[in-house]
């Protein structure tokens, strides 16, 4: 038997909502859970993490309903916190410079901060944060202060990119998704909704799209990039290997050896698609993911399809999936699990696998998805829920 | 003078709802209130140096949305969330 490590053992799960942060912990079966929180309590934590290094310094975005957006920052798991002496901000335009390409993102102001990773492991203290308007930003010293990547934030690609900083989600525009190369720390990833994924080689230097194979939902045959991309992961177990819950479908991408994304969501069962925010995957096999399909059809209601709430695993990369629903609601079930409100934890062999709901509540399955139990409710609509 | 901060920003005067700054114009009196409760700045203020949409800032009675409104020592300022809400 592969053993537990010692995050799977008693896992806690880091949630964020639109009115507070809350941590629910495990005792060491996974079976009884214990509610603490709020924690800035009335801000919306559009995303909330540990820090894998060394698990105990915890990170949570916060914006306010009036306040602007602001990272607060603690170091013994919740029990107190400091607020970023510099967060995120974007640089200023200058005087009589008018907002274009030559100028990049400066002139914008964050509204959100709205997706954290942390940086590879051998940079301890190093963290990315991802805006809205879509920016891309560094701290390397724990999350106190931040920085724009000026090879992203500043370049003219970025007005072009994300169409001077409008093209966005209903939320906004929202860069969402940050992925580092545990091989290799100069090697990043970034997704954005819209605009699509980049790839960079020289720590944020220089990027490219990286979106050839995916559908978009414009006139354009083949673009570049105006993709959107709603979650896009590295798998664990195999850093040369990507997949993407898109708008436009679930694809995968074995870098190595290609640029261009398979759409493995055409194996989908036709009545369900392929489209959905998360996509999560498992801690040891690569070819093992899990998506939460919702319905993109006619004026996208974004909810479970039929009103029948599943989680959908592929063990093969992508060939077959299957449904897996023990537990959940049968019929008449209409929230939405948003892309980060999904998550693993790192038990190999009896995965724990957690999402949160727009309507407040929190489910969790003990056996990788096949059966689910609720372990919170009444919380307020889920935003985020990361695992450590 | 007298600056009247709304409750959003409590969490920054440690509770106090009307805390004591200097300055000629807007902008100086927030550098002060910044310097006194460090983080309270950038909640209000952009960094275009704009006033957050949701938030609103009086001289006496009258709204300024310019930095460089001039106060005086005798004025009070309110720094208030905007009733934007439902």
């Amino acid at each position: 038997m592969k053993k537990r490590t010692r995050s799977s053992q008693e896992p806690t799960l880091l949630v964020g909502t639109a009115k507070g942060a809350f941590a629910i912990a495990s005792d060491g079966n996974r079976r009884r859970w214990t509610l603490r929180g709020p924690f800035h309590f009335g801000s919306r934590v559009h995303d909330f993490r540990a820090d894998p290094r060394d698990r105990k310094t915890w990170l949570a975005t916060s914006t306010g309903g009036h306040l602007g957006p602001t990272i607060f920052r603690s170091t013994d798991r919740g029990r107190s916190w400091k607020e970023a002496t510099r967060p995120p901000r974007f640089g200023s335009l200058g005087k009589k410079r008018k907002p274009g390409r030559a100028t990049g993102s400066r002139g914008q102001a964050v509204t959100i901060d709205f997706f954290l990773a942390p940086g590879s492991a051998g940079e301890r203290g190093s963290w990315y944060c991802g805006t809205s308007p879509s920016g891309l930003f560094r701290s390397d010293d724990g999350g106190r202060s931040w920085s724009g990547i000026p090879g992203f934030n500043d370049a003219p690609t970025w007005w072009d990119w994300t169409e001077g900083g409008k093209s966005g989600s209903p939320e906004g525009a929202l860069l969402h998704s940050i992925e580092v190369d545990p091989r290799d720390r100069e090697h990043l990833f970034v997704s954005m909704s819209s605009g699509g994924t980049f790839e960079s080689f020289d720590l944020g230097r220089h990027w490219k799209p990286l979106n050839r194979g995916v559908a978009a939902p414009v006139p354009t045959p083949s673009p570049d990039y105006g993709h959107d991309p709603h979650c896009m992961i590295l798998h664990p177990a195999d850093p040369d290997r990507l997949y993407q819950q898109n708008h436009c479908g679930i694809y995968r991408l074995d870098r190595a050896r290609t640029d261009t994304w398979e759409r493995i969501g055409r194996n989908m069962p036709r009545a369900v698609g392929d489209i959905g925010f998360p996509i999560v995957a498992h801690p040891s096999d690569p070819d093992t993911v899990w998506v939460f399909p919702m319905d993109g059809t006619q004026l996208w209601p974004r909810t479970s399809p039929g009103g029948r709430p599943a989680v959908y695993r592929t063990r093969d990369g992508g060939v077959r999936w299957e449904r897996l629903d023990g537990g959940l609601p049968r019929r008449d079930c209409f929230w939405t699990v948003f892309r980060q409100a999904m998550a693993a934890d790192a038990d190999e062999r009896r995965t724990g696998l957690y999402f949160g709901t727009t309507c407040g509540e929190v489910w969790a399955s003990r056996d990788g998805g096949e059966s689910w139990a609720r372990v919170a409710e009444h919380l307020p609509r889920i935003l985020s829920l990361r695992v450590t | 003078m007298i600056v009247h901060v709304g409750s959003v920003l409590h969490a920054y005067t440690g509770g106090k709802s009307a805390v004591e700054a200097s300055g000629r114009t807007v902008r100086a009196v927030l550098a002060d209130l910044e310097r006194r409760f460090p983080g309270l700045r950038f909640r209000v203020i952009d960094e275009q140096e704009r006033i957050r949409t949701h938030m609103r800032i009086y001289v006496g009675n009258r709204p300024v949305s310019d930095l460089a409104s001039a106060v005086k020592a005798e004025d009070e300022l309110h720094i208030l969330g905007a009733l934007s809400g439902g």
